[in-house]
């Protein structure tokens, strides 16, 4: 094939820093017109190559080509000057401002000073309907869902007419519908001539939507491959360096005495008068992993704040190992509940702080760690985090003494997995545990949940993975606008009927009942 | 792979390294400020700030003025303290400056009024600061108000309630309050001997006990369990929150803490007797913001504002030596924030500080 079918072609970007070659002799060539995957584990080098794709680093080595002529990106600005344009992971909106102002924003037309919006909202609207992006031109971005956002970021590309789209892991903050939409998207936009590149480490959507795949490992280029002429377990294992099981080994759930007992829990929304939770009943034994799907938004955050004491019910009872706690501080109930939280930056970790700190978050106050005149005994945190890092393979630059906020997110997520487990509970409440997470991660942190429940633990988990929840769980409860609409075994469901009872298109739970 | 850190590439000494790099930017540009205005005694006029007391012959008098300089530096320290306390925990104590003069005020008053014994005058007048501190704290963690706002309400609010206050034991004459020899003794501060060995009777324990708050302030915040909650919840309070701390209260307890530094700061400068109250004055004392200033050259470590505040205060002394003829008495004041606002830099000094190391390495 000439090289003028390639849209844009880094050929053998080799780029070093202190210590370390993050790309290492890397080639990567996109066609015109096709969906390239760049797959590849947390800290292969995906961020890295695209940086330099977008001139926001310089390669020491290689050469970059557009339509097979060699060029120069020096900065972003040579990028867009190229067509080359980028969805970023945490997107770049103007929270304040409405979607039309934050599409045009840096490229206004102007009229004497004034801003000129009507063509540009003509264009907007084109462009929207072409590709069967929806958005509400005058909505603020605050107000709008993720899913939107992202739209709004998509047209912002197309808006300034580049041909290369780069996705950033879009799908990491996306609920299953929004991923499907997404990935329509994405394939409309490539028959409309654009060449995509889709950073992800998510296998079933690279199977989905890409045509080709090009694999990452530790900065090297380990191969591309056509989709069509491989498999998940195969790509999985160029990514990991070896065979990963997709599938949870797990054994027969031997659930005993009730740990968690939930009783008409109604829990006020911040968001709408109407509440968040409306009388939901469940319980969760020792020894099962109790699953709770849904749609994001539909009140599983709110049931999570409200077991776990962050924020106060409005009517109901929750009972943890016999002990009404609907009353109690988050301390007190933390004797016996380990909580990973959904945010692990909002709620999980002082990301200022020291790893060794961050392990001790939810047991400083213990003798173990602090003495009676309320000094920390800091060679005991040092020594028990080493302990909890060495035991849970947390990896970081500085070891214990590394700040959280240097700490890729798969080790960050480590960190209070390692905490949340080592700590005396009866019942573990885990909100995504594995969200943004690769592959080789996630299997980790699945082994350890089950290792969790055959200690006889009581697992609440919420997922919005459908295949984590049908891998881990025991029990599956689906939640639809804040109500337990289901009961479903895992083994006797299909993700098809899932999908039915989170869409709210059925439902086995009367209303109020148990 | 564990690189050995060279003492450069240490963060402490880079932040006083940065510190030094301020003043001596600031003090040039003061001179070159001088420069502008009086060439001919420019040089003589920046020597003369510097030297501060050292104008003086050596000998007995220059140690006196010495003493005087650190009577006033031990305000500046708690101010300073209670400034850096908070914002530790996240919270930005501007009204600092008016538990200042709150503390000055309740102070005075036990002494003059009451004729209470020093102890009680600064226990007293640090509970003022501290329910001022508390004010602010309670509109800060129940009702999310912006603790800039309210501290600067209360900061007049605290100085008009002081003129009051001290309305009854000023003197019949002057707008100044009594003088504590002779109308409240039992209130001065003891001097445990150094004021022989300063030949100077305005040098008390204020000026040990400052130094040992300020250790005592960094030995909270880095060591116990509490300045581990307070520091957390300044970090990120849903996690604080999360990990069960109680982290409205924490945001009360600092901005009390934070107030009864500053009160306790006005207490040791008004109840060493080197200063009376002016009963009417319109403006907050500038001591308080001072405090921020010093909080800020002194790398937000609480030692290091030990050392910032002395030299804040060096310079606003050795002011007084300028030739009033050739140069108006703002300089000082100009030259202190020249270096604050260098200070705006530190974080770039520390990059190029750092930088420059990871090219010797090459």
């Amino acid at each position: 094939m000439s090289s003028e079918n390639y849209a844009i072609e880094m050929l053998h970007i080799t780029k070093r820093f202190p210590g370390i070659v993050a790309n290492d002799d890397i080639t990567l060539q996109l066609k015109k017109g096709e969906i390239h995957a760049l797959l590849g584990e947390n800290g292969a080098g995906k961020s890295t190559l695209m940086s330099v794709l977008f001139g926001l680093y310089q390669a020491e080595e290689g050469v970059i080509k557009k339509d097979g002529k060699e060029v120069k990106i020096n900065d972003p600005n040579d990028a867009n000057a190229l067509g080359i344009g980028m969805v970023h992971q945490h997107f770049k909106l103007v929270q304040c401002f409405p979607v039309l102002d934050n599409i045009i924003l840096g490229v206004e037309d102007t009229k004497n000073g004034i801003l000129q919006k009507q063509e540009a909202r003509k264009k907007v609207m084109d462009l929207s309907e072409r590709y069967g992006l929806q958005i509400d031109p005058d909505a603020k971005i605050s107000d709008i869902t993720v899913g939107m956002q992202q739209r709004t970021e998509i047209l912002k590309m197309l808006y300034r007419d580049n041909e290369i789209l780069i996705f950033d892991e879009p799908t990491a903050v996306l609920t299953p519908q929004e991923i499907e939409e997404l990935m329509q998207i994405m394939k409309h936009l490539a028959s409309e001539g654009k060449s995509i590149l889709f950073i992800s480490h998510k296998l079933n959507e690279i199977m989905e939507v890409a045509d080709r795949v090009t694999v990452l490992r530790k900065g090297k280029c380990i191969g591309t491959v056509n989709v069509k002429e491989t498999s998940e377990a195969e790509l999985s294992r160029m990514m990991v360096g070896r065979d990963v099981q997709l599938v949870v080994e797990k054994d027969e759930a031997h659930p005993s005495q009730t740990v968690l007992q939930v009783e008409n829990l109604t829990m006020s929304s911040k968001r709408h008068s109407n509440n968040a939770v409306k009388n939901v009943s469940f319980d969760v034994k020792a020894g099962e992993i109790v699953c709770i799907a849904g749609i994001e938004g539909n009140g599983q955050t709110e049931l999570v704040y409200g077991i776990t004491g962050l924020e106060p019910v409005t009517s109901g009872k929750i009972t943890l190992s016999g002990e009404d706690i609907t009353n109690q501080s988050i301390r007190q109930r933390s004797l016996k509940m380990s909580h990973i939280p959904e945010d692990r930056h909002k709620h999980g970790l002082v990301l200022d702080y020291p790893l060794d700190y961050n392990i001790v978050l939810q047991r400083y106050w213990q003798p173990q760690f602090v003495n009676k005149a309320g000094i920390l005994k800091k060679d005991e945190i040092r020594k028990y985090a080493n302990t909890l890092i060495d035991k849970f393979d947390v990896r970081s630059g500085q070891g214990a003494s590394t700040v959280a906020r240097s700490m890729s997110g798969g080790n960050q997520q480590k960190a209070i997995i390692a905490r949340e487990l080592d700590k005396d509970h009866d019942l573990l409440v885990a909100v995504q545990p594995t969200r943004g997470l690769d592959v080789g991660a996630i299997e980790f942190i699945h082994k350890q949940l089950i290792a969790d429940r055959d200690n006889g633990k009581a697992i609440l988990l919420i997922s919005l993975e459908l295949e984590e929840v049908m891998n881990l769980s025991d029990r599956i409860l689906v939640m639809y606008e804040g109500e337990i609409v289901g009961e479903l075994d895992p083994k006797k469901t299909t993700v098809e009927e899932l999908g039915l009872y989170m869409a709210g298109a059925k439902r086995n739970v009367q209303k109020g009942a148990e | 792979m564990k690189e050995k850190k060279s003492f450069l590439d240490r963060p402490s000494v880079q932040a006083v390294l940065a510190a030094l790099i301020c003043i001596v930017l600031g003090v040039l540009i003061g001179f070159i400020v001088l420069l502008l205005i009086n060439p001919s005694e420019a040089f003589k006029g920046i020597c003369s700030i510097l030297k501060n007391y050292f104008n003086y012959p050596m000998g007995k008098i220059c140690v006196k003025y010495f003493g005087s300089t650190l009577v006033k530096t031990s305000p500046l320290i708690l101010c300073a303290l209670s400034v850096c306390f908070c914002y530790k925990v996240g919270l930005f104590n501007i009204g600092a400056a008016g538990q200042y003069a709150l503390g000055a005020g309740v102070a005075l008053f036990c002494g003059l009024s009451l004729k209470l014994p020093w102890f009680l005058c600064v226990v007293l007048s640090a509970a003022a600061g501290a329910l001022s501190g508390v004010l602010i704290g309670v509109l800060k963690a129940f009702r999310n108000v912006n603790e800039v706002i309210s501290g600067i309400m209360l900061n007049w609010i605290s100085l008009y309630c002081v003129n009051m206050l001290l309305a009854g034991v000023k003197e019949p004459t002057s707008p100044y309050t009594l003088k504590l020899q002779g109308h409240g003794n039992a209130a001065i501060l003891p001097s445990l001997g150094l004021d022989k060995l300063f030949s100077n009777d305005k040098v008390t324990i204020a000026i040990p006990l400052s130094i040992i708050i300020a250790i005592l302030v960094w030995f909270v915040l880095n060591k116990t369990e509490f300045g581990y909650e307070l520091v957390a919840t300044g970090y990120n309070k849903d996690a604080a929150k999360y990990a069960g701390m109680k982290e409205k209260k924490n945001i009360i307890v600092t901005l009390a803490i934070g107030g009864a530094l500053a009160a306790i700061g006005a207490s040791f400068f008004y109840l060493s007797g080197i200063a009376e109250w002016e009963v009417g004055q319109t403006s907050v004392p500038a001591m308080g913001f001072n405090g921020i200033a010093a909080t800020f050259l002194g790398g937000l470590n609480p030692i290091g504002t030990i050392f910032s505040s002395y030299f804040i205060q060096h310079i606003t002394d050795g002011a007084v030596f300028l030739d009033k003829t050739a140069f108006p008495s703002q300089i000082p004041d100009l030259i202190t924030a020249i270096i604050i606002y260098l200070c705006g830099f530190m974080g770039f000094i520390r990059t190029l500080l750092h930088s420059k190391k990871k090219g010797d390495n090459r």
